[in-house]
């Protein structure tokens, strides 16, 4: 049975006493078995689940409930989880069992969160479709022939199933927001530093963010206060509180269209969406105007440099000497290296190393490695100019809707998923998704981005839009 | 002919950190394979890099004490390749922009005199861990006990011109660094370990000639020796017809020789790049005040102190300041003396042979006790043949005070003359034969009676007031 309610409110009924976690938690991995066949999670811990929706009851019972007490989660199997296996979606990691638990973990549990599982994705977070799963493709919970978006493609489609009230994922170019806005749910990509990145595998860390995914904004407000800190663990981890002061009426609020990302927009029904949702903006008041960000172009080659020369680094640690996969018999060390590695990392994944260690070779580093580094520099300045101007800007998530399993498979169209998802990344800027439209049956996402540490921009007028509309809380298979 | 020598050296100085440069597992030596390295140094997946603030505060020292360049900002880079000991497949190490940029270090030379060596940069990094081929009967051991060790890489410039200045700058760089406190100086155990690059040509005004570097060097004997052999092998070469190639020689401890690494050890592109997961490492102006104000009086300054002040000469001023804890000693036990010199002395002599001796690390005999032992010279209380056994007992009984053994033991020195006149007369009595001999001007016979007085006294003899008596006695025989 699949629970539909939100966050919030699941919440408020564990207040109430109208159900007790156990039994949540008990409904929750039902639907789970249920639902094998959206191949959503790669790890579901019932028991382990079950006897932290124990200890939340007690809790709960003695009046020290926190906001997310007892409230059935997953985790991204991105997120390092002591005792319970972690493979970032990669025969390399398939059984790799970490001793330890990510920041973003451990603070879900102090805050009485229950964990029932780990969620499906593409290997190593390399992909916009999660068809690059060691572990198979997730499918869309509205179309089961196409794709949820990826790389968080299993926690966005579990929550969009209502097989979990939320789960964390995590955003390098996109990650979050797109998998979210094919779903039809709401997923936030908070500013780079916000969330500790100790325990989540790498990617590529100038560009990696935890954030969650959910309902609703105000789920997602909620999880972000559980989530966001600072982390002495993690060197970039920023030593700034939430700042409250950023909240602003609606009527208030400037909103940026960045004309690029429109002229760039080639599908007209989604393009009908945003401006169904621009009107809304402005008739409640807020003051919405065209912005120009010219280096939007150059976005996608820009991230493909940065991030495959960090993940091509990132991942030398993959070599089968001290854990994760390593190949029968070595004859010698190079063999070692060689068949461990080849075996243990899928196409997509390889793909990335060999770009990565190509551009950061010599006579290669300056012309890709260093002149990304500074057209990014150039992106994220030309951001940072827009927001002296607007508070909020709203663009498109994704060009289109959900994709059928299979439909992409020419690496560099799929690349092109990102070219709205990866100037918010480069730039470090906290990024949100919503829904705000349905083509074909399926949803249509919106992509809110705001300045530096401004998450609270992105939440007002996120929630504003929420209360309006009722986008988010439709559900797969009742089609409007 | 003659040929210029070209010599320049890069110290690695490990920092006398507590725990490592990146986590936080205990940075102490000799522990059992593999129990000093937690989940950071073994790379597990998520786990990120927190650099040790007490290494930063050490490399600005160092570059303090050689009066460096010490930029507002240094940057940690990536250094990749794959190695078994490497756990991560790179090295976080300083590139572009290292800690500390320009110096020099005032050399005296081996020949006398002083010349100023420059010092290019030293920059941190961690160590890497040893991959032990010898008990594994085939197979490889790994001990990542030594991944992460801070050290402090420290280049000179290419003014080294004889085996002999290199190993002078290697020991003044050692001493230096004892001084500050950031290396505990112990080659056996690997703290300070350098490579050479070595390469001659006809004369200073030729270029350069091609250069081979040795790598691992541990002592400075064998430095000298492999450098001597090396610049013996290019001139032999050279006057031979042939030409030197660049390469890379190890030196081999166990089996004290050099051998060419083999190129799989070798990597020609190491792909540097800022390493995203550390944040530039900043030192502020109020950080360096401080630091300075905390320097030590450095060795070349106490050693000119001790000339001036103490009137030492220039052979016991260097003595006693080469190693920082003898000079700490020799302050403390001259402060109490009262007697620069004959605090030098014992300290040079009875001491030092003593240390040597037990092979001990600390003294056991406290600096004010042995102090105290030279004032009681100094005031007659004793002779310095007494005070030597006073030392033997003092160094095998630390808790014994020097009166305290002197009045024990009855050791106060007769200077009573009445009762030492009485004693002389008795010896001249007894022994005809030899007064004869000093009659006949044999005066080295004069030892004879002064061992029988000394004999007759325990040793307690007041030795100069005795030498008159017996000069005294005996002109009065001879004058008879």
């Amino acid at each position: 049975m699949s629970d539909f309610r939100t966050l919030v409110e699941v919440a408020s009924a564990l207040d109430a006493g109208t159900i007790s976690s156990v039994e949540l938690t008990r409904d929750v991995l039902s639907a789970i078995a249920d639902a094998k066949s959206l191949n959503a999670f790669i790890t579901v811990v019932d028991e382990r689940a079950l006897a932290q929706a124990r200890v939340a009851d007690d809790r709960r019972a003695k009046g020290l409930a926190a906001a997310v007490t007892g409230i059935p989660i997953a985790y991204k199997d991105i997120f390092c989880t002591r005792g319970v296996r972690t493979t970032c979606g990669s025969r390399m990691l398939a059984n790799f069992v970490p001793p330890y638990d990510a920041t973003v973990v451990e603070r879900f549990d102090a805050a009485g969160a229950v964990m029932v599982g780990k969620t499906n994705m593409d290997e190593f977070a390399m992909g916009s479709s999660n068809e690059t799963s060691y572990f198979g493709p997730v499918h869309n919970p509205h179309d089961p022939n196409r794709v949820p978006g990826g790389s968080s493609g299993g926690s966005a489609a579990a929550v969009a199933a209502g097989l979990v009230f939320a789960a964390m994922g995590t955003d390098t170019g996109g990650s979050i927001r797109q998998p979210a806005a094919f779903t039809g749910v709401s997923g936030l990509k908070p500013t780079y530093g916000r969330i500790s990145r100790y325990g989540m595998v790498a990617f590529a860390s100038s560009l990696d963010q935890g954030g969650p995914i959910a309902r609703s904004v105000r789920d997602l407000e909620v999880l972000f206060g559980v989530a966001a800190g600072f982390d002495p663990r993690d060197s970039t981890s920023a030593e700034l509180a939430v700042d409250p002061a950023r909240h602003k009426p609606i009527d208030a609020l400037r909103i940026g269209l960045p004309k690029e990302y429109f002229a760039a927009l080639g599908d007209r029904r989604v393009a009908a969406s945003l401006d169904t949702a621009r009107r809304w903006f402005e008739e409640a008041g807020a003051t919405v105007i065209d912005v120009s960000l010219p280096n939007t172009d150059v976005a996608i080659p820009t991230y493909y440099v940065v991030a495959s020369a960090e993940a091509s680094t990132n991942l030398s640690r993959y070599d089968g000497v001290r854990y994760g996969h390593r190949c029968e018999a070595p004859q010698d060390l190079e063999d070692l290296y060689l068949r461990s590695r080849s075996q243990g990392f899928g196409r997509e994944v390889k793909r990335r190393i060999l770009t990565g260690t190509y551009t950061l070779s010599i006579g290669y580093f300056d012309a890709y490695y260093l002149k990304a580094q500074r057209v990014r520099r150039l992106i994220r300045d030309e951001f940072v100019r827009t927001f002296a101007d607007v508070d909020v800007l709203l663009t498109p998530t994704t060009p289109g809707v959900a994709f059928p399993i299979g439909a992409v498979s020419d690496p560099i169209e799929m690349y092109q998923q990102d070219v709205f998802t990866v100037g918010a990344s480069l730039a470090g800027l906290p990024a949100m998704s919503i829904p705000c439209g349905w083509v074909d049956g399926l949803p249509v996402g919106m992509q809110l981005i705001g300045p530096h540490f401004g998450e609270s921009l992105l939440f007002t007028a996120g929630d504003a839009f929420q209360r309006a509309t009722d986008w988010h809380t439709r559900r797969p298979g009742r089609k409007p | 002919m003659t040929w210029d020598v070209v010599i320049g050296l890069e110290v690695h100085v490990q920092l006398a950190t507590r725990s490592k440069i990146f986590s936080g597992a205990s940075a102490s030596f000799g522990a059992e394979p593999n129990s000093q390295a937690c989940a950071i140094d073994l790379a597990m997946p998520g786990m990120l890099p927190v650099l040790n603030a007490d290494a930063v505060r050490m490399a600005a020292t160092f570059g303090l004490a050689i009066d460096a360049e010490l930029p507002a900002e240094s940057v940690f880079d990536r250094k990749n390749y794959f190695y078994p000991d490497l756990p991560k497949g790179y090295q976080i190490s300083q590139f572009e922009r290292p800690i500390v940029g320009r110096g020099h270090l005032d050399l005296k030379l081996p020949g006398g005199g002083v010349r100023r060596i420059g010092i290019t940069r030293a920059h941190l990094e961690e160590d890497a861990g040893k991959s032990l081929h010898e008990d594994f009967a085939g197979m490889t051991g790994i001990d990542l006990n030594r991944a992460g060790m801070p050290l402090l890489e420290v280049v000179s410039e290419p003014e080294l011109r004889s085996a002999a200045e290199a190993a002078a700058y290697f020991r003044q760089i050692h001493v230096l660094v004892r001084y500050l406190g950031i290396c505990d100086g112990n080659l056996n155990e690997g703290s300070m370990r350098c490579d050479a690059n070595v390469s001659v040509r006809k004369s200073p005004s030729d270029p350069l000639g091609v250069r081979t570097e040795i790598k691992n060097l541990n002592s400075f004997r064998f430095l000298e020796r492999a450098i001597e052999h090396e610049v013996a092998r290019q001139i032999e070469l050279i006057e031979a017809g042939g030409t030197v190639v660049r390469e890379t020689l190890l030196y081999d401890p166990d089996r004290d020789e050099t051998r060419p690494m083999r190129s799989k050890e070798l990597s020609e592109d190491y792909r540097y790049f800022p390493e995203p997961d550390l944040l530039p490492v900043v030192l502020d102006t109020a950080q360096l005040d401080a630091l300075r104000q905390g320097l030590p009086e450095l060795p070349n300054a106490k050693r000119a102190r001790f000339e001036r002040d103490l009137a030492l000469s220039a052979y016991d001023a260097e003595w006693l300041t080469s190693d920082p804890d003898v000079a700490r000693y020799y302050e403390a036990v001259a402060a109490t003396a009262g007697d620069p010199k004959l605090a030098a002395n014992w300290v040079m002599g009875e001491w030092s042979a003593a240390m040597n001796r037990d092979a001990a690390r600390t003294s056991p005999l406290a600096a004010e006790q042995l102090g105290r032992l030279i004032v009681r010279i100094k005031d007659g209380t004793i002779s310095g043949k007494i005070a030597k056994t006073l030392f033997d007992a003092l160094w095998k009984d630390p808790n014994k005070t020097v009166d305290d053994l002197i009045e024990a033991e009855d050791l106060t020195q007769v200077s009573d003359t009445a009762a030492l006149a009485a004693l002389v007369a008795d010896v001249i009595r007894d022994n005809p034969e030899q007064v004869g001999q000093y009659r006949a001007g044999k005066t080295k016979v004069l030892g004879f009676f002064v061992g029988q007085l000394m004999k007759a006294t325990q040793g307690k003899a007041n030795p100069q007031a005795l030498n008159e008596l017996l000069k005294d006695a005996l002109a009065e025989v001879r004058d008879r």
